[in-house]
């Protein structure tokens, strides 16, 4: 008797299954259709989140219109996880019949996705995740967030000739963290430097006070330092409490850990901290300004580097329409898309024709005081920096 | 002598009636069946479905049928995982249902030797080990990155045709009607597996370990069995999930999954095989329409609903979704209906 | 010397999972109530906390016991409404519950608050080390300690000494002899549930400097605090303790001293305590 009712259980949950996908079904229409995929959950939240929102800003002040197409965002969250990315990106591709994939949190998920992109020819437009080898996988790869080595590098030059002698690196034990490492490592022992200490840090970590005493007891000039977003707060604050800013270690690393997300609620323990970025909300230029302003305004936080990547990502597709004249297929838009130059909040940037990465200025950085906010201030440029990663093959 | 005859008979019986087929089912696998026609467009989610139900059924054999809890089935997940991932992209065996029951039994070698370590203790002494190995290992997957491919995951599988003959296809038809055909395959092997003497046995050790050890049952040994098949399944699981996304990634092991696997079952009841696979159409469906209507906050509907369901109670949900389907099968003169029995561990 | 440091580190970082954990220990190891969401009330405190302090000025040392008061009040809340009429029902569902509570708390904290990190800005006075005979010693950390340590003091006197002690102890033992002797039980269930929130949201506000504080705080954390209570065993207070400082200074010690191994220690740790003692190291033999 109990087997009859438990089956009648799976029958109706199989009628469920039927009900619930003829409610989701999707419909095609007449418009051009992007497909973001960020992390709108999870730890890589705030990443999908600033991108979402600078999209959303972009589009209120251009509006949604180019060439006569209306564009039209269709927002999926894949809380980071490539299985997730890849399942959405095919479903937007055969179902919703986009015409651009964009966003990617993380590394992973740009990659999952590349063969789709390939494969439906459809561009894949990367505002996030910032390993070298993605846009090599996939001839429909666009970037317009960053690579790794861009800021790495540039750290490790600077450092090496501007006195720092020895210095003890602190990354996450992860992919974008053994990138970083790896770069800096190269070139900041080219140029006559020494690593004194290297320690990997788990990426689930809570207390970074086991590692910094290492730092401590290795007596460098500086840290390097890179661990992913959300934990540069954390890492500041017990690096300050340590007193290894009392004892003239300084910091020193790619930007990511000085995202202005974050910093100004780091306290005064993040002044001082050198970096290597693509953007700085203190970046002086009227464009920046203005954009800062108004991201503010909608969003009550100050934009930080993901935000910029998600705006010039949607600039780049709004641009790309334009110029194809509307015309919306694969090619045309990546044709279109390689070699496009503008001026960005950041900076000038461009898409490189051959590799369809980013080319942008990176800046040295210092944390301080302006008006009683920590911002990223720029004192020195590496103009129109290409991905080191590749131009070393 | 009769008397334990007769005794013996009537058990037989019982377990032969439990074990027959019945046309519910028929039902069920007959629309599992109709989804491939239905939604051409939804083959994607269907394949997730038909894993994580398989992963699901996993579970409930371990949990369901032998009480053992555990936060760490990913450990399984993610082994099977990756060996398919391996095994794939290094050309070791190309075919892709070979390469599945290869990896089904690695799984399985996982399975048995950490089945030792989960055989003493308390419930909360089972989540915890479980999940203490499925986390080493995922630490262990970070750091042999020139292996696994660290947090990049494993890049540039490609799968060759099943059985020589069949492609995966960008629309995931293929992939799914292999999914859906090796989750029957395997979900006939564990109704024939609960259904048999040793399954019978099992759930004696469940409802009491010490009484059934007394009755001559050898507790530990069928429990080493039965972790070390739900090994293999979870590890099938896995494997199926990389081969149908040519992805193997250091969340196959993460505990959210385990987590998210421990709802799934629970939603669906456990103790009687057809649980996980209903709590994971039920799980996929909910989270796929909360997260189309609100891509950032649906993890608070889905939290709203298991909180909701919880405060219902799971048996009164299960009659009221039975209410309809009752009043068709008195119309046809079938006897009064009873409520589900839950044969939940606590 | 930097023997005595990574000593005094693991303690605070010890003692900071101890409070966060200690209700953890009370209700499952004394109630029998599997509470997963037992971070979310760490994280109310929290950013109880964080708002009070950064928002509108008050000092931190004000801000701490308003963050247990809430924390507690919303525990009470929920116990009355919610968790009361599941302390009878099976594990499952109480794990299927409270990890619905926890979607809830971690989206609509996303919601309201935003999911980057959140920080407390704290005095002057509790930033950088002070040198004790060479010794340099965080002070936030050793805030930390003496505020722990004073907290697990009172806690304990509480269990043993006071009146209320006793008949915890009593409608635990036998719920069903002690409201027959006179004991309100479901009375004292929910002040008990009530202080173990009220403690995790303490301890949320304190470690926010430490762990840092984000809405994914109940999910990233939850699994610390199942290690420290299955590892101390959840009979009594003094289990979890000692179990939080082992944990504490051996996940320092050991990925000061062995960083490449730094993601393992706490696990393997766990793994083996466990399969040494099943029941934890203090635990009761018969431990439900």
């Amino acid at each position: 008797m109990s087997i009859r009712t438990r089956m009648m259980w799976q029958a109706a949950a199989g009628v469920a299954l039927l009900g619930g996908f003829a409610l989701t079904a999707a419909q095609a229409q007449e418009s051009v259709k992007i497909g973001l995929i960020v992390p709108m959950t999870g730890g890589q939240a705030s990443t999908g989140q600033q991108i979402n929102n600078a999209i959303k800003l972009y589009m209120q002040k251009n509006g949604d219109t180019v060439a006569g197409k209306k564009i039209e965002i269709i927002l999926k969250d894949d809380a980071a996880l490539p299985d997730n990315t890849k399942r959405l990106a095919q479903e937007l591709i055969v179902n919703d019949k986009v015409n651009v994939i964009a966003g990617f949190g993380v590394t992973p998920a740009a990659l999952a996705a590349a063969p789709l992109a390939t494969q439906a020819k459809i561009p894949e437009v990367v505002m996030a995740a910032g390993t070298s080898i993605i846009t090599e996988r996939s001839p429909y790869i666009v970037r317009t967030s960053f690579t790794l080595a861009q800021s790495s590098t540039i750290i490790g030059d600077w450092a090496a000739k501007n006195g720092i002698k020895k210095v003890a690196t602190l990354t996450s034990d992860y992919a974008p963290g053994n990138d970083a490492l790896n770069f800096f490592k190269e070139h900041f022992t080219a140029g006559g430097g020494q690593i004194v200490e290297e320690v990997k840090v788990p990426l689930a970590n809570p207390d970074f006070a086991p590692f910094l005493q290492r730092m401590k007891d290795s007596k460098p000039d500086a840290v390097f330092v890179f661990v992913p977003a959300g934990q540069g707060g954390n890492f500041m604050k017990q690096y300050a409490e340590r007193g290894l800013d009392k004892s003239g270690i300084k910091v020193i690393g790619p930007g990511d850990v000085m995202d202005d997300d974050l910093l100004n609620n780091m306290g005064d323990a993040a002044l001082g901290a050198v970096t290597a970025h693509l953007y700085s909300a203190a970046h002086p230029s009227a464009m920046n300004k203005e954009f800062v302003a108004s991201y503010k305004k909608a969003f009550g936080s100050r934009p930080g580097f993901m935000a910029v990547s998600g705006y010039d990502g949607i600039h780049l597709i709004y641009e790309a329409i334009k110029k194809s004249g509307g015309k919306v297929d694969g090619d045309s838009l990546i044709a279109a898309m390689k070699g496009m130059a503008w001026e960005s909040p950041r900076g000038p940037i461009s898409i490189d024709p051959e590799t369809r990465d980013i080319v942008q200025n990176i800046y040295i950085r210092e944390v301080k005081k302006v008006d009683g906010e920590l911002y990223n201030i720029e004192f020195a440029t590496f103009e129109n920096v290409k991905d080191p990663g590749k131009t070393k093959k | 002598m009769t008397v334990s005859e007769t005794l013996r008979s009537q058990v037989g019986t019982f377990a032969v009636a439990r074990g027959r087929w019945h046309w519910p089912e028929a039902v069920f696998w007959g629309l599992a069946v109709a989804c491939v026609f239905l939604f051409p467009n939804r083959y994607l989610i269907l394949t997730e479905i038909a894993w994580l139900a398989l992963f699901a059924l996993s579970l409930d054999l371990i949990l369901g049928y032998a009480g053992i809890v555990s936060l760490g089935h990913a450990a399984f997940f993610g082994f099977g995982g990756y060996a398919a991932g391996l095994l794939a992209l290094h050309h070791i065996v190309d075919e892709p249902v070979l390469a599945l029951i290869v990896a089904g039994l690695a799984a399985m070698a996982l399975g048995f030797v950490t089945s030792f370590l989960v055989m003493r203790g308390s419930d909360l002494t089972r989540l915890m080990v479980t999940l203490g190995i499925a986390l080493l290992l995922r630490e262990l997957a970070n750091r042999f990155s020139n292996i696994t491919g660290g947090s990049d995951g494993l890049q540039g599988i490609e799968m060759a045709p099943i059985l020589g003959t069949w492609s995966f296809d960008i629309f995931g038809k293929v992939g799914f009607i292999y999914c859906l055909c090796v989750l029957f395959v395997l979900f006939l092997l564990a109704r024939r597996i609960v259904h048999s003497p040793f399954g019978l046995s099992l759930r004696a050790i469940r409802n009491n370990p010490l009484r059934a050890s007394a009755i001559g049952i050898p507790v530990n040994r069928r429990l080493i069995a039965i972790y070390t098949i739900a090994a293999f399944f979870a590890g099938v699981a896995g494997a199926l999930s990389t081969q149908t996304t040519a992805l193997a990634s250091l969340d196959g092991f993460a505990f959210d999954r385990s987590a998210d696997l421990m709802l799934v079952l629970i939603i669906g009841g456990t103790g009687y095989l057809y649980g996980g696979l209903i709590g994971a159409v039920i799980f996929k469906l909910l989270q796929e329409l909360f997260s189309t209507l609100t891509p950032q906050y649906w993890q608070f509907w889905i939290g709203l609903v298991l909180v909701v369901i919880v405060l219902i109670g799971r048996e009164r949900m299960h009659r009221w979704a039975l209410y309809l389907p009752n009043l068709v099968m008195r119309r046809f003169g079938a006897k009064a209906p009873i409520v589900l029995p839950e044969g939940d561990a606590t | 010397m930097t023997l005595l440091t990574i000593l005094f580190d693991g303690v605070a970082y010890g003692m900071l999972l101890f409070v966060l954990a200690c209700g953890l220990a009370v209700t499952l190891g004394l109630m029998n109530f599997v509470n997963l969401a037992h971070g979310a009330f760490a994280m109310t405190g929290g950013y109880v906390c964080a708002v009070l302090v950064n928002r509108s000025g008050l000092p931190f040392f004000a801000a701490l016991p308003i963050a247990f008061l809430v924390s507690a009040a919303v525990g009470a809340l929920l116990e009355r409404t919610l968790y009361r009429h599941l302390y009878a029902r099976s594990h499952l569902d109480q794990v299927l519950f409270t990890i619905g509570l926890v979607f809830m708390s971690v989206t609509a904290t996303d919601y309201f608050m935003g999911s980057s990190q959140t920080f407390i800005k704290l005095p002057d006075y509790l930033q950088g080390q002070i040198d004790i005979f060479g010794l340099g010693v965080g002070r936030y950390r050793l805030m930390i300690i003496v505020i722990c340590g004073l907290l697990t003091i009172a806690l304990q006197m509480i269990l043993s000494k006071t009146r209320f002690g006793s008949r915890l102890r009593a409608a635990v033992d036998d719920p069903r002899a002690a409201s027959g002797l006179g004991i309100n039980v479901p009375q004292v269930f929910a002040l008990t549930f009530a202080f173990g929130c009220g403690l995790a949201g303490m301890g949320g506000a304190l470690g926010a400097e430490i762990l840092g504080l984000d809405p994914y705080f109940p999910l990233k954390f939850m699994i610390y605090f199942l290690i420290v209570v299955t590892v101390g065993g959840s009979s009594s207070i003094t289990g979890p303790f000692l179990a939080s400082l082992l944990l504490g200074i051996g996940d320092v010690a050991g990925k000061y001293y062995v960083p490449k191994l730094g993601a393992f220690v706490i696990y393997t740790m766990m793994i083996v305590i466990l399969i040494w003692r099943p029941n934890g190291l203090f635990g009761r033999t018969n431990a439900r």
